[in-house]
């Protein structure tokens, strides 16, 4: 084991392997990957783990207003934020477990169609046809421009009285009473389709990326034996983007249930009921009314719920891909 | 020493004793039509108080999107500017977090004593029986705002003085795809600000004695349920303003979509929008014809902004200083009228720059017929769960659902649930 | 291999759906910005009945939108840099060598992703004001402490995707190269980054874009002078009205630097570019 530590020495163990040896599949043990991973975990540190620790901390903490300025002294709460966030009989926790069932549905439908979206437009732009790269330029800009533009884009289209939506369903005839999509029931949709449009180029850019690295012989070689379309999507195409979608599907969740500035821009800070997706929820409960206790309370709560479907889920997935 | 070095206005006071160049941070809030309208009507300000002082203020406009937030910021690390706007509905929360210089009698004294400020402006400055914690810079009222020439062309002679007057006359003026009156439904800070106003009027307190909520009275069922009736009884609303947010009700008066508007100081944003100020008239806000059992004269909340001193300045002095600069007579003519707000002090509301006929009603509202926002340390809690509450009442209106009394009842008895955390 | 007529359709189908989907929403913006105000607020019209470039002119003197742009443009690039490095080393590290801790690290990276912003606002702000404090470097307002921010939010993302690319390069290849006698840093630049461009720069664009999109912590962590466009835009909603056309014309204004760095990334994903590579 070598056990120098500048940089140059550490790069060295793999060189004795010249010597006609068979290598294994892997690079010997070494303080090199430490090394590499270094950066990585220092800012992750800084940035993430530590004040997620605090933001813990403050969860057992009474932390109002009044406390806020010297909140290192403010008074231990213990679990009371928890019980007052997770008694789903009491008028907070009711709201919460709404507000956590409408966001359940809502990232389920937008990752669901982001995925699609990207899936589909990816393949299709696999083979050369005229246009192929304005169209992939054309469906990367939602991802170009400015949330908070794109999203006041869609404010505009759903108004009541001026908006396009409206405009198009009473010119085409399918309403007669132009609907709400800012508030009431269809401000679910609203919100859904804006997610979507926002967010599915970035599914199309990872699988386009993805897709990359399937070799063309493996297609003609699948055409070879008369596989169709659906075919050799199922048996080339999602086999090789495993890798990817492992990962983008898993991020894409997780974004989309801690989505913020969605329903932040489109609704203006207090979302309808509707539509009063988690963490625009927890945004009022902690800095519109100033409590962060209770409010980093319900993220805790929340983040316990993210991490348990995130094991679940890479459970899930890397046994399957260990089977395959 | 601190008066010394404050009652002198002219040139004698050479920044301090400190030495050296004294500097300030301020944070301004947006008062005017866009930030850069307001950097520029405060920086020959601001350079005059240098000349005055010797002491640099560095000031940065901050968007009322992400004031409250970066204040808060500021509270919590004791790091950020030395000189604050706050909105004056805010002032007893901020003044719970204990991070503003109280103005007790000595540092009032230093800014120019109590006195000078408007008495109503002055109480919306923090809790009741605690030294504020600000001071007023810009106050406001709410008015009712009319398009003159919509009245004359349906005959109506005078404003409505009466909540009945105001709905027989909104009637009329309905029609043609025109309405009588615009209101912004989505916006859970204006209907919290309408449904303390209509409260007074009925009888109603959101908070009693002790601080604890008391949203779900009848009085204030009642008060709620007339100003959603407008939409939903009267149908003098456009159902579409349930999903207004973003000034859209000054945009549908201006562009005569609708005759009426109750608004704070709307005369800058009227003409903003191309409405001229002869086009409309301004009147106070209505009274119920009868007043209900224990109904206050009162037809507004008190709107402003207030000015604040952090106390992690490092020069209080020369913070308070600028405080007085701002509320001297001088300035107080010189932003209010260019913002069209009334000055907060008493001394130049005699103001030729204040005797237009908006500024003339605003101030007599303020004067006569205003109460300030509960001062209660969650007043921000109380905007956001009583208006966005209001917000689904408006909702429902919107889409034809009766609202009655049981519903408004139970929308705020929910709203007062979740205070009680 | 051939597309049947069934496939043909079907594509073009698809493709029309998405481009219509995709470009509603920008055709609005587009028309909204030549529109003067008051025709704005009134009744959609497709056409700009009097077109004008009013709001083009006027967006700049509204906020000041070139230093937004500079900022935005700024922090995302150096985010995007840094963060993508510093990826390429970790997934190099999690992909090709096995060590006490890795499946640790790989589990506690992703899981940073799950961290609700909300909750970790405050506790960061506050770490940067008493880091500064303490060592004099300015976090707290400036652009230094929003690129270390913006290139954290990226980083577990672009770990785990790289480490999938890099799984997907046959090991062969390395082993080729140590044959050849490349140490490790040789082996990472000379044969894996090479083929694995197009997961690099899909990579690159994505921390780019979490960095050019974000509202909350920028709106908490920037003064004037550092502010980005993502919150910089909310300034046309001032007081007394939203300037619609202005911020329609403002996005797709500075949208242009970013569309036109796509389309010159464009050529790296050309299929076939990486499979003749390898191959």
């Amino acid at each position: 084991m070598v056990t120098t530590t500048t940089a140059p020495e550490e790069a060295r163990p793999s060189t004795p392997r010249k010597a006609g040896r068979k290598p294994k599949s892997r690079l010997p043990r070494s303080k090199l990957p430490y090394l590499l991973l270094l950066p990585a975990v220092a800012l992750e540190l800084l940035v993430h783990v530590i004040p997620m620790v605090v933001g813990v901390w403050m969860s057992v903490l009474e932390l109002t207003q009044f406390q806020i300025r010297n909140w290192s002294e403010a008074p231990f709460a213990g679990l009371d934020n928890y019980r007052a966030t997770l008694d789903f009989n009491g008028p907070v926790g009711e709201e919460l477990l709404h507000s956590f069932w409408v966001t359940v549905l809502y990232t389920t439908l937008s990752v669901g169609l982001c995925w699609l979206f990207g899936l589909f437009a990816a393949v299709f732009l696999q083979r050369p046809f005229p246009g192929r790269s304005l169209l992939r330029t054309l469906f990367l800009t939602p991802y170009a421009l400015p949330v908070y533009a794109a999203i006041i884009t869609w404010t505009f289209i759903y108004q009541r009285d001026t908006g396009l939506l409206n405009e198009l369903l009473t010119v085409t005839g399918l309403v007669d009473e132009r609907p709400f999509w800012l508030i009431g029931p269809n401000s679910f949709w609203a919100l859904l389709v804006v997610s979507v449009w926002k967010q599915w180029p970035f599914a199309f850019l990872c699988i386009m990326a993805g897709l990359q690295n399937v070799p063309t012989e493996m297609y003609e070689a699948a055409a070879i034996d008369g596989a169709g379309f659906w075919r050799r999507l199922k048996d080339v195409t999602l086999p090789m983007l495993r890798p990817v979608n492992q990962v983008l599907v898993l991020v894409l969740f997780l974004w989309t249930f801690n989505d913020f500035n969605t329903p932040f821009v489109l609704f203006g800070g207090s979302a309808p009921e509707q539509a009063d997706i988690i963490s625009i929820h927890i945004y009022r409960s902690s800095f519109i009314t100033w409590n962060f206790g209770q409010g980093s309370a319900m993220s805790v709560a929340l983040l316990l719920f993210l991490l348990l479907v995130t094991a679940v889920y890479l459970l899930i997935t890397n046994r399957r891909r260990e089977h395959a | 020493m601190l008066a010394a070095s404050v009652t002198a206005c002219g040139d004698d006071s050479d920044g301090g004793s400190g030495g050296g160049a004294k500097t300030l941070t301020y944070w301004a809030s947006n008062q005017g039509a866009s930030i850069d309208f307001d950097k520029k009507t405060l920086e020959p300000e601001l350079a005059k108080f240098e000349q005055q002082t010797g002491i640099k203020v560095n000031f940065e406009v901050v968007p009322w999107s992400d004031l409250l937030n970066r204040l808060l910021a500021a509270a919590t690390s004791g790091k950020g500017p030395d000189v604050v706007n706050i909105g004056n509905t805010w002032s007893a929360s901020l003044q719970a977090t204990g991070a503003f210089v109280p103005f007790d009698d000595a540092t009032i004294g230093a800014v120019g004593g109590k006195d000078r400020f408007v008495p109503a402006a002055l109480a919306a400055a923090g809790a009741p029986g605690q030294p504020p914690t600000a001071v007023p810079l810009y106050s406001l009222s709410y008015a009712l705002y009319y398009n003159k020439k919509a009245f004359s062309d349906a005959g109506i002679t005078a404003p409505p003085t009466t909540w009945e007057e105001l709905v027989t006359v909104g009637k009329k003026l309905t029609k043609d795809g025109k309405w009588g009156l615009a209101l912004e439904g989505a916006n859970p800070s204006e209907n919290s600000h309408h449904a303390f106003a209509f409260g007074q009027q009925w009888g109603g307190e959101w908070f009693d004695a002790a601080g604890k909520p008391t949203f779900d009275t009848p009085q204030n069922v009642a008060a709620v349920k007339r100003y959603i009736d407008f939409m939903a009884v009267d149908k003098i609303v456009n159902p579409s303003n349930a999903e207004y947010a973003q000034n859209q009700s000054i945009t549908d008066f201006a562009n005569g979509k609708a005759a009426m508007l109750l608004w704070q100081a709307a005369g800058n944003a009227a003409k903003a929008q191309g409405m001229a100020p002869d086009a409309y008239g301004v009147a106070p806000v209505p009274f119920p014809a009868t007043a209900p059992a224990g109904g206050k004269k009162i037809n507004s909340m008190v709107a402003g902004i207030n000015i604040a001193v952090f106390k992690h300045t490092k020069d209080k002095d020369a913070a308070l200083q600028f405080v007085k600069f701002m509320t001297s007579d001088a300035e107080q003519v010189q932003l209010n009228k260019t913002y069209g707000s009334l000055p907060s002090v008493t001394t130049v509301a005699s103001d030729a720059a204040f005797q237009a006929e908006e500024q003339k009603v605003l101030a007599s509202v303020l004067a006569t017929s205003a109460a300030p926002l509960p001062q209660v340390a969650e007043e921000s809690k109380f905007e956001t769960l009583v208006g966005t509450a209001m917000k689904e009442l408006f909702a429902d209106a919107a889409s034809g659902k009766p609202i009655t009394e049981d519903a408004v009842k139970e929308k705020l008895s929910n709203a007062q649930q979740q205070m009680g955390s | 291999m051939r597309e049947t007529a069934g496939e043909r359709w079907a594509r073009r189908v698809v493709l029309t759906l998405l481009t219509l989907f995709t470009i509603t929403p920008l055709y609005v913006m587009l028309s909204s910005s030549l529109k003067p105000l008051r025709d704005v607020q009134g009744p959609f019209t497709w056409v700009p009945s009097r077109p004008s470039f009013q709001a083009f002119v006027d967006m700049w003197s509204t906020v000041p939108l070139g230093r937004y742009l500079v900022n935005s443009l700024l922090v995302s690039s150096v985010a995007a840099l840094i963060s993508v490095a510093i990826a390429i080393f970790a997934a190099f590290a999690v992909s090709r060598y096995r060590f006490r801790g890795r499946q640790v690290f790989s589990v506690t990276v992703l899981s940073t992703q799950m961290f609700p912003g909300i909750l970790f606002l405050l506790p960061l702000f506050l770490i940067y004001v008493n880091l500064g404090n303490a060592t004099g470097i300015e976090l707290y307002a400036s652009r230094t402490g929003l690129i270390i921010t913006y290139l954290t939010f990226s980083l577990p993302f672009s770990i785990w995707m790289l480490v999938g690319y890099f799984d997907s390069i046959p090991r062969g290849l390395d082993e080729a190269a140590q044959v050849d006698g490349a140490g490790p840093m040789r082996t990472l630049f000379q044969v894996i980054l090479p083929t694995a461009i197009p997961g690099v720069v899909a990579v690159t664009v994505y921390a780019f874009m979490t960095a050019w999109g974000e509202v909350l912590f920028a709106s908490v962590m920037t003064d004037e002078n550092s502010r980005t466009l993502a919150v910089g835009l909310q300034g046309y909603a001032t007081q007394y009205n939203v300037y619609w056309n202005q911020v329609m014309a403002a996005s797709l204004v500075v949208s242009l630097p970013v569309v036109a760095g796509f389309l010159m990334l464009q050529r790296y994903f050309v299929a076939g570019l990486t499979a003749g590579a390898v191959k």
